[in-house]
């Protein structure tokens, strides 16, 4: 029979023994791990401009097209300019920055120019044509949803978007990734603004084609729709003081 | 001695089989094989863990208290699986990303402590991570054959590449979505118990 001071013992042993073999595990791998979201946070911005990449070539790529990293304040203001490798302005790489912490600040503030959030703006030329990436992120049905919506250089066009999901429902909501829901967003010349109000994209149930503002919602995906929807107004409208400054 | 070792790895293939005979870990069968690829991850992980789990748990098995012996399994296990879950993450992020929770889940998938209750704790460790390699791989051609059938038939591609020509889908051929759906992955494992116990009429209950 085993005492019970000897169970106690073996337990404790059992378990520290177990928790510095995983703290080792943890520690050696993270490198890789961390590598590894980089790539695909690299891969994302670039499928947000059409440019195919793969985990192997997407660093190459993305130091190619994306010259330039800033950071943005809610009164249109650069905090951080990161380009050709190094760090200009600010304390933190744009690209590093907590994007789902920083737009928190901005919840339930009726007036954005009061947000104390700073959010990343990615700057890429393409064959000569400059193109602005903007990193978006809110809520789906299931979980959270985000994605990248591409500007042109007038600060107004849309020229790309993609989205991704943690968990939305296979078939409908999470229809969302696919090129055809995407596609939308490039055709029929999508735009921002109206004028000089900020209006966003919408994702709405029998969508006008020759809308500016509009694309189609996926049927059975109302809610993933709507969140859609939401994402891109919600963080599109913060970045409005810097587009209206910087307009041509 | 080498003849029980080459039994302890076979029978688990067909007739001691842990999906269609015991009927265990079937969830995650019908989670993961819409793909071949993460059905293959998955059906390694499951046999890495089991096959260790079970090395370690026979290595200790005299000085595991029997009052405490499903805690000190489940720490083991549990161990195991969070250094494949992070071996994954490091290394084959895609697939890690694809198989999600379930790997995680592997902790409760009842092979495993199944495997360390009625193996394990009473045999020499050789044999015990032998039980575990059989019994894993037995898991493993499972997903793998539905991992097969369902991408084929379901995307018209294997790991990935596509297999099925476009010149099919040119005439009307189309994929069957059905497949991609985890009710088809029940469908086939219970074409798969059919067969085998067409075969195995010893299998059938009276």
């Amino acid at each position: 029979m085993f005492s019970n001071k000897y169970i106690f013992i073996y337990s404790t042993i059992l378990v520290v023994v177990s928790a510095a073999i995983l703290a080792l595990a943890a520690v050696g791998l993270k490198p890789f791990q961390d590598k590894n979201i980089k790539v695909e946070k690299m891969q994302n911005l670039l499928g947000a401009v059409s440019i195919e990449s793969t985990p192997k070539n997407a660093e190459e790529l993305y130091n190619k097209y994306f010259t330039q990293e800033l950071a943005i304040n809610s009164k249109g203001e650069i905090v951080a300019d990161y380009s050709s490798g190094k760090l200009n302005k600010g304390k933190v790489r744009p690209f590093d920055i907590n994007l789902k912490a920083e737009i928190a600040k901005n919840k339930g503030l009726e007036d954005l120019t009061k947000s104390k959030a700073e959010l990343p703006i990615y700057v890429c030329v393409i064959e000569g044509k400059k193109k602005y990436v903007i990193p978006i992120m809110g809520n789906g049905l299931w979980g959270g949803i985000w994605g990248n919506i591409a500007i042109a250089e007038d600060l107004n066009t849309v020229v790309g978007a993609n989205f991704d999901h943690k968990s939305e429902t296979p078939g409908l909501g999470a229809e969302v990734t696919t090129k055809e829901f995407q596609k939308q967003f490039t055709e029929n010349k999508k735009t921002i603004f109206e004028g000089k109000d900020f209006v966003s994209v919408e994702v709405v149930k029998r969508a006008d084609k020759t809308n500016s503002h509009q694309v189609d919602a996926i049927s059975g995906g109302t809610i993933t729709s709507n969140g859609v929807s939401d994402m891109i107004k919600n963080c599109l409208k913060f970045y409005t003081p810097y587009f209206n400054s910087n307009k041509k | 001695m080498g003849k029980i070792n080459l039994k302890l790895i076979k029978s688990p293939f067909n007739k001691e089989n842990p999906i269609t005979v015991q009927v265990l870990g079937v969830c995650s069968a019908l989670a993961v094989t819409a793909k071949l690829e993460p059905a293959f991850v998955m059906a390694i992980s499951v046999t890495v863990v089991v096959a260790f789990s079970n090395l370690i748990i026979s290595l200790i098995r005299n000085t595991i208290p029997p009052r405490i012996r499903i805690i000190v399994q489940l720490v083991i296990v549990s161990l195991l699986v969070i250094l494949v879950d992070q071996v994954l993450k490091a290394f084959v992020y895609d697939v890690s990303k694809q198989l999600s929770v379930f790997v995680g889940l592997i902790i409760t998938n009842c092979i495993v402590m199944g495997r360390l209750e009625a193996f394990a704790l009473n045999n020499k460790p050789l044999d015990s991570f032998l039980d575990g390699i059989g019994n894993g791989l037995g898991y493993a051609w499972i997903l793998i054959a539905l991992g097969i059938v369902r991408e084929l038939f379901g995307s018209g591609s294997l790991w990935g590449y596509k297999i099925i020509p476009q010149s099919f889908y040119d005439i009307g051929y189309q994929n069957n979505s059905l497949m991609i759906m985890p009710p088809m992955a029940l469908i086939l494992v219970g074409i798969i118990i059919w067969i085998q116990r067409a075969r195995n009429k010893d299998l059938c209950e009276k």
